[in-house]
Parts: structure tokens; C-alpha cells; sequence
């Protein structure tokens, strides 16, 4: 039988997520291994954004911190279950995305990045100082999702690491579950004939500036689930997530890794996750090294890491 | 009134920074169409470096002479490095690479260096000169001598000199100026290490104001963009009105509005500019190639 590169993708997740834990030292390796899942979710849009429709965002940390500060912020103070605060926050995101995407997306490149990081700063910005809503670059802390409790009762017995490695890697699996089917469908190729050539594809009928603003907002509201996620677990967050440092993070992780595929893309963001435990040791070198990686990875194997694994091992193009 | 002309004299000097920092974007997107998000740290190794020689003991003449030659030559370096052997890599790319660059030189610099915030003394004193009811640091004067003298000497090169015209032909046609003759390596060359030098001159002027540590290059690298941008990218002209510009919206912004939003003025520019004059103030209007 011959895989399709979908059903492939989501089998390595899936024994990716339920074998792992088997070889886990420590409790706390279920912390990092959530970490990468809710990574891998952000990535996975910046797939559908760059990878398939060829667009760059330098903001998208906006949408994840979004997404993060609604699961703060709905339950305090209109009493919202955190659940349904995620999901507002993705409409909140969504509805965002579409009234700055339609100006946004006409331009190219490099213009097309820095309008994208004026976003995202514009949208860190007010976390940052809007004091009395967000509590400022301290923080604020998130109300518990519940969940686990509900578990609990059905006589599922999970820690909270456990909890939530699996939840997020559940989630993760989805999320690509969703990208891979929009990969094969009319808007995914659509998608991928103006990656080729905007000309091209419009000549075609291809209605270029709706299925950009599409890509768009898919892409921002996988980062608002990713921050939401993130928010969730730590029970507490930072305006940091929506920081430039983090938007940067999402696009190298997706890059790093192969922006082309939902695999290599996450693949990435497993690098760039894990990166900083192993060099918690050198804590003053991790600056340098992730720099480091970042440009010997894009100079010497353009097409990501997991590409070009996969291109010396087998030898063949896809 | 007074207080107007003391928001626009602190508007026009930290302008003058961010117009040293959009000259040099400018010159690296001219020659070789990558905008360098590296750019900011230039202006930071200006500043660390020359306040790390003068503590050794060096006089400040010559530790800010160090500074310049060693940012050109990591400019020079960064376009061996990096640039030379990512050509035609797509922006995407392009922007990574340049941004890892950033990185590494922040996390090196904190290394070699160290985190705390530092400066060294302004080159004429500190007693302000009264204007009309405002106040300025001499020091500003020397920033804002330093980006005009920067751009006469640019504009002078450029229009005056075989080899600025040089770089002008080969970020104009790249093909076509090494077909007539143009060694466009070195133009490349030159124009990382003129565009390093630029940046690590406004550290050098701007520290004793601004103060300096290994962290501020992304945020003078992120206003310089949004004045060249402003300005219409590519342009000498427009890097330096719009670096003015920009530095006059912060400042009036501080004054006037919030000055804990004044970082966000720099932003809504770029995106008003982007929406209605995508070209910039003094840019060409461009036109796709099929």
C-alpha cells in the first residue's frame, strides 16, 4: 500500500505524541513536549500562509497574543469558560485578520513584512500598556481550563504534564489534520498557483486577493489557538507572547524546518523548542547558537532541514 | 511655544539617528535589493565598542575611529558570509537570515561585552544651549551635523565619483554593469562596509544621548526601516526625510499623546504609508515584471 503524504504525516504525529512519553526521564519532559505541540499549531498556519500561499508575516505573534489574553481576560470579566474564551479569542483573531489583511495583503515581500510586524508590535504594544485591562509586562494569570477535572470524573486519572501533553498533541494533530486537507483542496491549490505566480493564477480566474485574505486568516487563527493553549497551560501569561522576538521564532520555525510541509514545519519547531533545553547549560551562548542556526540552516539548506534530510536519505525529489 | 520647540528639537535629533540608520539600509537595498535587518546593530556595536575602548583608556577620538572600522569590517564580513552565498534565496529567507544575523551579533555582543547599559561623555559637554525658551544637548548638534554630513558626502559620491556612479549602475542592472565592466563583488563590498560604517557612526554620536546596550539595534533597526520606507525605499533623499519624519512623529507623539505609545508612531506611519502611497514620499512608482 502506498501512503499518501497526508495519512503519513498524521501516523508520524500520532506515534510521535502516544510513543514519546514512553522514554521520558522525568515529569517534567510532558512540560516540553506540550511546549512543542502548541509551537508546532502556530507553525502549522504559517505552513498554510507561506508554505502553501507564499505570503510572509512578521506579526503573528499578534494573533497568538490574542488568542492568549482572551483565555485571561473573558472569564474574569464577563465570567466566559476559558474554553469558550479560545474560541472567542480565534473569532476575535479571525475577524482582525480579514480588516487588516484586506489592505495588508496587496503588498509584497518585504513590505508585506514590515506591515505584518507593524501589527504585531501595534497589538504587543497595547498588552504591554494597557495597564488596568492587561496588568502590563508582568503578566496576568489565566483561570484553569477545567478540563482535567472532567477527566478525572470519567476516571481518567491524569497529571497535569500528562494532561496537557496530550491535549495539545491531540490538538496539534487536528491542526494538521485541517492543513493537509485544505492542501488537497480547490482553495489549497488556488493557494499554490498564486504562490507560483499571482499573474498566473489571476489569468486562470483565480480570485488572488480573497484566497491571500483566506490564508491569512486560517494562519491567524491557528496562532490565536496556539496562544490561547499556551495561556492555558502556564495558567499564567506574559505580553511577550505577542512580542516581535516570538513572531520571528514562528516563522524560523517553520522555515528551519521546511516551510513547504505541515512535517517539516513542525519538525522545526521541535528544533527550535527543544534548542534551548539542551542549551540551558550554555544559557549565555543561546542567543549566539539560535542566531547561528538560523543562518547556516537558510544559507546552506534553503528548502528547510527536514527536506533535506529527506532528499540525502532517499536521494529523490518529491 | 517653548514647549513645542523643545518636542521638535528632541524630534529632529533622535530623527537624525534614525535617517543614519535608513541611509544605510538604503545603501545595502541599492546594491544588492536585501534589506538588512542587521542594520540596528551596527548602530549598537557604534556605541558598545567605542564605549568598551575609551574604558580601556583610549581617547574617545580613537576608540570612536576603532568602532567605525571594525562594524565595516563585520559588514564586510556579513556580506561574504551570508549574503554573497544566499543569493537569490527568496525573501523569506533573506529576512531570516538577516534577522539570525541580528541575533548572533546581540548574543555575541552580550558575551564579549556585557548586559548592563552604558555610555561615555557627549564630545562638547553637557550644558544645554537655550533656543527660544527650549533647550538642546550640543550633542545633538553633533547628531544632527553627522546625518547631514553623511548624506552631502553620500549624495557627493554618488553623483560625483566613478565608483558611486559604479554602485548606482549596479543596483540599477546588476548584469548590465558587469557587462560593461563594473566589478559589482566589490561594489557589494563597498556598500556593506559604507552602509556598516553609516550605522556605527550614528552609535557613536547617539550614545552619550540615547545611552547604548547590546539589545537597542532591533528598535533603531525597525524606525530607520519605517523612515527609508517612508521615504521610499531606495532613495538617499527619502531615507533622510523620512528618518526626520519619523523621529518628529515620535516626539510629538510623546508630547503630545502618550509617550508610552510613542514606539507605536514609527508603525502607524508605515501602515498608512503602505496603505495609501505603497511608493514612499519620494519613491518611483513601481511596476511588475511578468
Amino acid at each position: 500500500m502506498r501512503l499518501t503524504p497526508k495519512s503519513a504525516t498524521l501516523i508520524v504525529l500520532a506515534l510521535l505524541v502516544a510513543i514519546t512519553p514512553f522514554f521520558f526521564p522525568s515529569g517534567y519532559y510532558y512540560r516540553v513536549g506540550a511546549l512543542l505541540f502548541v509551537n508546532g499549531i502556530a507553525v502549522t498556519g504559517i505552513v498554510i500562509l507561506t508554505g502553501y500561499a507564499g505570503q510572509i508575516s512578521l506579526g503573528h505573534a499578534g494573533f497568538a497574543g490574542i488568542g492568549a489574553y482572551a483565555c485571561a481576560l473573558a472569564p474574569v470579566h464577563w465570567g466566559l469558560h476559558p474554553a469558550l474564551a479560545a474560541v472567542l479569542g480565534a473569532a476575535i483573531s479571525a475577524v482582525l485578520a480579514y480588516l487588516v489583511g484586506r489592505p495588508i495583503l496587496r503588498l509584497k515581500g518585504y513590505y508585506l513584512g514590515v506591515a505584518t510586524l507593524g501589527f504585531g508590535i501595534l497589538v504587543s504594544m497595547v498588552l504591554n500598556n494597557e495597564r488596568q485591562l492587561t496588568r502590563g509586562p508582568d503578566g496576568i494569570e489565566v483561570a484553569d481550563l477545567g478540563l482535567r477535572e472532567v477527566l478525572k470524573g470519567w476516571g481518567l486519572n491524569l497529571t497535569n504534564g500528562e494532561f496537557w501533553y496530550f491535549f495539545c498533541g491531540l490538538c496539534l494533530i487536528i491542526g494538521a489534520w485541517l492543513a493537509l486537507n485544505l492542501h488537497n483542496s480547490p482553495t489549497g491549490r488556488a493557494l499554490r498557483a498564486l504562490h507560483g505566480s499571482e499573474v498566473a493564477a489571476r489569468t486562470v480566474g483565480v480570485d488572488v486577493a480573497r484566497f491571500k485574505l483566506q490564508a491569512f486568516v486560517i494562519s491567524a487563527v491557528y496562532a490565536s489557538v496556539a496562544g490561547s493553549l499556551l495561556a492555558l497551560q502556564n495558567k499564567f501569561i506574559t505580553p511577550d507572547v505577542a512580542g516581535f522576538m516570538h513572531s520571528v521564532e514562528m516563522v524560523t520555525m517553520a522555515v528551519l524546518g521546511g516551510v513547504g510541509s505541515v512535517l517539516g514545519a513542525i519538525f522545526g519547531a521541535g528544533i527550535l523548542t527543544l534548542l534551548p533545553q539542551v542549551l540551558t547549560v550554555f544559557a549565555e551562548y543561546e542567543q549566539m547558537v539560535l542566531g547561528l542556526v538560523m543562518l547556516l540552516v537558510m544559507i546552506f539548506l534553503r528548502e528547510g532541514l527536514l527536506p533535506s534530510i529527506l532528499k540525502k536519505f532517499w536521494g529523490k525529489d518529491e | 511655544m517653548s514647549e513645542l520647540l523643545q518636542f521638535l528639537f528632541s524630534g529632529i535629533t533622535v530623527g537624525a539617528v534614525y535617517a543614519l540608520v535608513a541611509l544605510g539600509f538604503t545603501i545595502i537595498y541599492n546594491a544588492s535589493d536585501v534589506v538588512n535587518f542587521a542594520q540596528g546593530e551596527f548602530v549598537m556595536l557604534g556605541g558598545m565598542i567605542t564605549w568598551f575602548a575609551h574604558a580601556q583608556g583610549l581617547p574617545l577620538p580613537l576608540a570612536a575611529l576603532i568602532a567605525i572600522a571594525a562594524t565595516a569590517a563585520l559588514g564586510v564580513a556579513m556580506n561574504k558570509l551570508m549574503i554573497e552565498p544566499a543569493r537569490g534565496a527568496p525573501v523569506v529567507s533573506l529576512i531570516i537570515i538577516t534577522i539570525g544575523a541580528s541575533i548572533f551579533i546581540q548574543g555575541a555582543a552580550q558575551l564579549v561585552f556585557d548586559k548592563q547599559i552604558h555610555s561615555f561623555p557627549a564630545f562638547s559637554g553637557d550644558d544645554p544651549i537655550r533656543i527660544g525658551g527650549a533647550t538642546i544637548l550640543p550633542q545633538s548638534l553633533w547628531v544632527i551635523g553627522g546625518a547631514l554630513v553623511v548624506f552631502l558626502a553620500l549624495w557627493l559620491f554618488f553623483t560625483r565619483t566613478l565608483l558611486g556612479r559604479a554602485v548606482l549602475a549596479t543596483s540599477n542592472n546588476r548584469l548590465a554593469a558587469q557587462l560593461v565592466g563594473i566589478n559589482t563583488n566589490f561594489v557589494m563590498t563597498l556598500s556593506f562596509a559604507l552602509s556598516a560604517a553609516i550605522g556605527a557612526l550614528a552609535g557613536v554620536l547617539a550614545t552619550p544621548i540615547t545611552l547604548t546596550a547590546y539589545s537597542v539595534g532591533i528598535g533603531f533597526a525597525l524606525k530607520g526601516f519605517a523612515g527609508a520606507m517612508l521615504g521610499g525605499m531606495g532613495n538617499p533623499k527619502g531615507a533622510l526625510v523620512g528618518g526626520f519624519l519619523i523621529g518628529l512623529f515620535e516626539a510629538m507623539t510623546a508630547g503630545y499623546l502618550s509617550s508610552q505609545y510613542k514606539d507605536a508612531a514609527a508603525f502607524i506611519v508605515i501602515l498608512a504609508v503602505l496603505f495609501f502611497m505603497p511608493q514612499g514620499l519620494f519613491g518611483r512608482k513601481s511596476t511588475d515584471r511578468v
